[in-house]
C-alpha cells in the first residue's frame, strides 16, 4: 500500500502499537537545553534511573546565554540553570556543547550544522521549534519536560499517531521573497491552529528549489500553525548538505545511507488526511501586525480594522492585539516606525539569513532612532560570517554584532525590549511580552528586517536599491 | 501521580483566544530548576502592572474567583512554547481542570502528565459557562471523569469526550516511565537491529 513519508518514518520506529492507546516509538536523537531539562534530570535522580542512551543525547546552552561578555552571567538564576545542565551532563554522561565550544548555538541551528539531523530519524527536544529538523525528512517535534525525562530514561516516547496534511506550494517565488514569507503567508491565510493534530508535509516545486536552510525556516514555524511536526522529503540538496558534516556517515556508509534515505518520500498515490495549496507566485513580503503569528499581512497593505473580522472572537482578539501593539486600524504597514531590529533565532539565524541581510545593509547606515543587532545562530555561523566579512558590513552600518544564542527571540538573557519599544524581528513569535514586557514584535524576513533597520520603518524590500 | 476521579470547584474565566504559554508563564520565570513554585507567576503580565501592582480588571484578580480550581478559556489554549512550566504554573496556582473549545497539542499532552484534566467542549458550551460565571458569583462545576460528565447546581449536564487511554491514565494516576520499562526486552531488541549509522 502507498504510504506517506510520515507513515514510513513512523512504522520504522514503532516498538509497541496497540489499539486505542498511544504507541511507544523509539527516539534516535534527543537534543537537550538548559531551560526544559533540569526537572527531568532531577526526576531521574529521584527514581534512581540512568540515561539509557547518552550516545543518542546531545546538549547545548542557548536560551539563557548573554550575547555580549558571555562568560559573565550576571543573573544568578540563569547561571544556576546553566550550571545545572553542566552538572547533569557530567553526572549522566551526556555530551554538552557549552560556552567554550565553537559548536555551541541555538539547538536547532547547531544540531543540523553538526550533521546530527539525518533523514528518517525521530528527533525530539524539550522545545517546540524542534520541528525545524523536519527539513531533512526527519520526524522531529517538541516535547514537555516529563517527556524529556521519559526519553532520557527509556529512549522511547508515548505518541499517538498524527493525521497527515500535505501543504503543496505552487508557483514561483519572486525576487525579494523568502522562505520566511512563505510560512508567514501560509499562517496568515490559514490561522495558527489549522494544523493542530497533523504532521505537515511540504511539497511542490518551490520546496524542491529551496536550500536546506530555507527549508529549515519553513519547518521551524510549522508549530506556529499548530502542527505536531513539519516534514520535507530528503533529496540531493539534503544529501549534499549532510556530506562531510561531523556526525554524518562517511565513505561507503554515506552511499548506503543515501540509498536508504532515497526511499523516504511519500509514495505515488499515498493519501493525506488533508491537503491544502498555497500559491507562492502571488506572495508579497509579509509583516505581522498583531500578537499571534497568524496576524500578518502584505507589506503593501494596511493594518486591518477589527470591525472587518467575521466572528466576535476574532474581532475581540484583533482589538486587543492592536491595543497592545499601539497601532491604529488602516495604518499603512510602511508607515509603521520601529525602534529595534533583531536578526537571529532558529528561524533566521543561519549564514544565508545573515548574507541576505548584509546584502541589503551594505553601503547604508542604520536609522538614527533604531537600535539594531545581529545574533548568529551558532558559533560556527559567526565564524563563517566573519570569514566572509559580513560582521564588518553590519558593524559599519551601525548594527551590534553579537555572540550566538537565542537572545531576543525570547529575551531570557539580557537582550530584551523595553516597554513600548517596537521591533522588526526575524524570530518566530510575536506573543505579548515575548521579546520583553510590553514590547511590540513584528515578524519579518531577514531582508525585511535589515531594510527596516536602515529606513527606521517597514519598507517593501522588493523595491530596495542595492548599492 | 495522584489519581483523578471526581472534581468539584469554582470556575474562573480567562476570556481570550489563543492564550499562549508565554502569557501563562512569562519566560523570566522559567529559570527555576524545581517543578514547584510557579503558581505565583501564572498569567503574571496580565495580573500585575509593570511596577507590580495588581490589575483589578483581570478576572483572576477579582475576589469572586478566588480559590477557583476550574479554568475556562477560548480556542487554541496553550499554544506556543512547549514549556511544561505552563501546566506546572496552572496546577501550582490551584487549577485542576481547564475547559476550552480547543487546545494546542503539546500543552494538552503536558496536562495529563501533571494530573490536570483538559476538557474540550463546543464553542457554544464554553459560551454557556462564560455566561454562567459572569452571572453568578461562586459558580461551581462538578466534573465526573468516570462518567465524563460536567454538571452544575442549576441542572446543567454536559457529556464530554476523552480518549479512553488518557481517561484511564488520569483515573489510575499512571506513571509513563514505569509503563514503558515493562517493554524493556522489546526496546533492547529494537536497538539491536539498528544499523550503526
Ligand atoms: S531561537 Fe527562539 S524559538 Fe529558537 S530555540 Fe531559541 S528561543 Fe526557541
Amino acid at each position: 500500500m502507498s504510504k506517506t513519508l510520515y507513515e514510513k518514518i513512523w512504522n520504522n520506529h514503532v516498538i509497541i502499537e496497540e489499539e486505542h492507546k498511544p504507541s511507544i516509538i523509539y527516539i534516535d536523537l534527543h537534543l537537550v537545553h538548559e531551560v526544559t531539562s533540569p526537572q527531568a534530570f532531577e526526576g531521574l535522580r529521584l527514581a534512581n534511573r540512568k540515561v539509557r542512551r547518552p550516545d543518542l543525547t546531545v546538549a547545548t546552552i542557548d536560551h539563557n546565554v548573554p550575547t555580549k561578555d558571555r562568560f559573565n552571567i550576571k543573573d544568578p538564576i540563569s547561571k544556576q540553570q546553566i550550571d545545572a545542565l553542566s552538572r547533569n551532563c557530567k553526572e549522566f554522561g551526556v555530551k554538552l556543547y557549552d560556552l567554550h565550544d565553537v559548536d555551541q548555538g541555538v539547538v536547532h541551528v547547531m544540531g543540523p550544522e553538526l550533521g546530527l539531523t539525518h533523514p528518517g530519524k525521530t528527533i525530539v527536544c524539550g522545545d517546540s521549534h524542534t520541528s525545524t529538523h523536519g527539513a531533512f525528512g526527519a520526524l522531529a517535534f517538541g516535547i514537555g519536560t516529563s517527556e524529556v525525562e521519559h526519553v532520557l530514561a527509556t529512549q522511547c516516547l508515548h505518541q499517538a499517531k498524527s493525521k497527515t496534511m500535505e501543504v503543496r506550494i505552487t508557483g514561483e517565488l519572486k525576487p525579494g521573497l523568502t522562505a520566511k514569507d512563505i510560512i508567514l503567508g501560509i499562517i496568515a491565510e490559514h490561522g495558527t491552529d489549522f494544523a493542530t493534530g497533523y504532521v505537515i508535509e511540504y511539497t511542490g516545486e518551490v520546496i524542491s528549489n529551496l536550500t536546506m536552510e530555507e527549508r529549515m525556516t519553513i519547518c521551524n514555524m510549522s508549530i506556529e500553525a499548530g502542527a505536531r511536526a513539519g516534514l520535507i522529503a530528503p533529496d540531493e540538496t539534503t544529501f549534499e548538505y549532510l556530506k562531510g558534516r561531523e556526525y554524518a556517515p562517511t565513505g561507503a556508509d554515506f552511499e548506503q545511507a543515501v540509498q536508504q534515505w532515497n526511499e523516504l518520500r511519500s509514495d505515488e498515490g499515498a493519501v493525506y488526511d488533508k491537503c491544502i495549496q498555497f500559491d507562492a507566485a502571488a506572495l508579497v513580503p509579509q509583516v505581522t501586525w498583531g500578537t499571534s503569528p497568524g496576524m500578518g499581512t502584505d507589506v503593501d497593505k494596511v493594518v486591518p480594522d477589527p470591525a472587518a473580522f467575521t466572528t466576535e472572537n476574532e474581532r475581540k482578539a484583533a482589538e486587543k492585539a492592536l491595543e497592545y501593539m499601539g497601532l491604529a486600524p488602516n495604518t499603512k504597514m510602511t508607515d509603521i516606525k520601529i525602534d529595534r531590529v533583531f536578526i537571529g533565532s532558529c528561524t533566521n539565524g543561519r549564514i544565508e539569513d545573515l548574507r541576505a541581510a548584509a546584502k541589503v545593509v551594505k553601503g547604508y547606515h542604520v536609522s538614527s532612532h533604531v537600535n539594531a543587532m545581529v545574533v548568529p545562530g551558532s558559533g560556527r555561523v559567526k565564524i563563517q560570517a566573519e570569514k566572509e566579512g559580513l560582521d564588518k558590513i553590519f558593524i559599519d552600518a551601525g548594527f551590534e554584532w553579537r555572540d550566538a544564542g537565542c537572545s531576543m527571540c525570547l529575551a531570557m538573557n539580557p537582550d530584551y525590549l523595553e516597554p513600548g519599544e517596537r521591533c522588526a524581528s526575524t524570530s518566530n513569535r510575536n506573543f505579548e511580552g515575548r521579546q520583553g514586557r510590553d514590547g511590540r514584535t513584528h515578524l519579518v524576513s531577514p531582508a525585511m528586517a535589515a531594510s527596516a533597520a536602515i529606513k527606521g520603518k517597514f519598507v517593501d524590500v522588493r523595491n530596495w536599491d542595492f548599492l | 501521580m495522584e489519581a483523578f476521579k471526581q472534581h468539584k470547584g469554582l470556575v474562573a474565566p480567562v476570556d481570550r483566544v489563543n492564550v499562549d504559554t508565554d502569557a501563562i508563564i512569562p519566560k523570566q520565570f522559567l529559570k527555576r530548576i524545581e517543578r514547584t513554585g510557579f503558581g505565583q507567576y501564572l498569567f503574571y503580565e496580565w495580573r500585575f502592572t509593570l511596577d507590580g501592582k495588581v490589575k483589578e480588571d483581570f478576572s483572576l484578580n477579582q475576589n469572586k474567583y478566588e480559590g477557583a480550581s476550574i479554568l475556562v478559556s477560548r480556542a487554541n489554549f496553550g499554544c506556543g512554547s512547549s514549556r511544561e512550566h505552563a501546566p506546572w504554573a496552572i496546577l501550582d496556582y490551584g487549577f485542576k481542570v481547564v475547559i476550552a473549545p480547543s487546545f494546542a497539542d503539546i500543552f494538552y499532552n503536558n496536562c495529563f502528565k501533571n494530573g490536570i484534566l483538559p476538557i474540550v467542549l463546543s464553542e457554544e458550551e464554553v459560551e454557556t459557562l462564560f455566561q454562567a460565571t459572569a452571572k453568578q458569583d461562586g459558580y461551581a462545576l462538578h466534573i465526573d471523569l468516570e462518567q465524563k460528565i460536567i454538571s452544575d447546581n442549576a441542572g446543567l449536564q454536559i457529556q464530554f469526550d476523552l480518549d479512553e487511554h488518557r481517561r484511564q491514565y488520569l483515573l489510575q494516576g499512571l506513571d509513563d516511565i514505569a509503563l514503558t520499562l515493562k517493554y524493556e526486552e522489546k526496546i533492547a531488541a529494537y536497538e539491536k537491529q539498528q544499523p550503526a549509522i
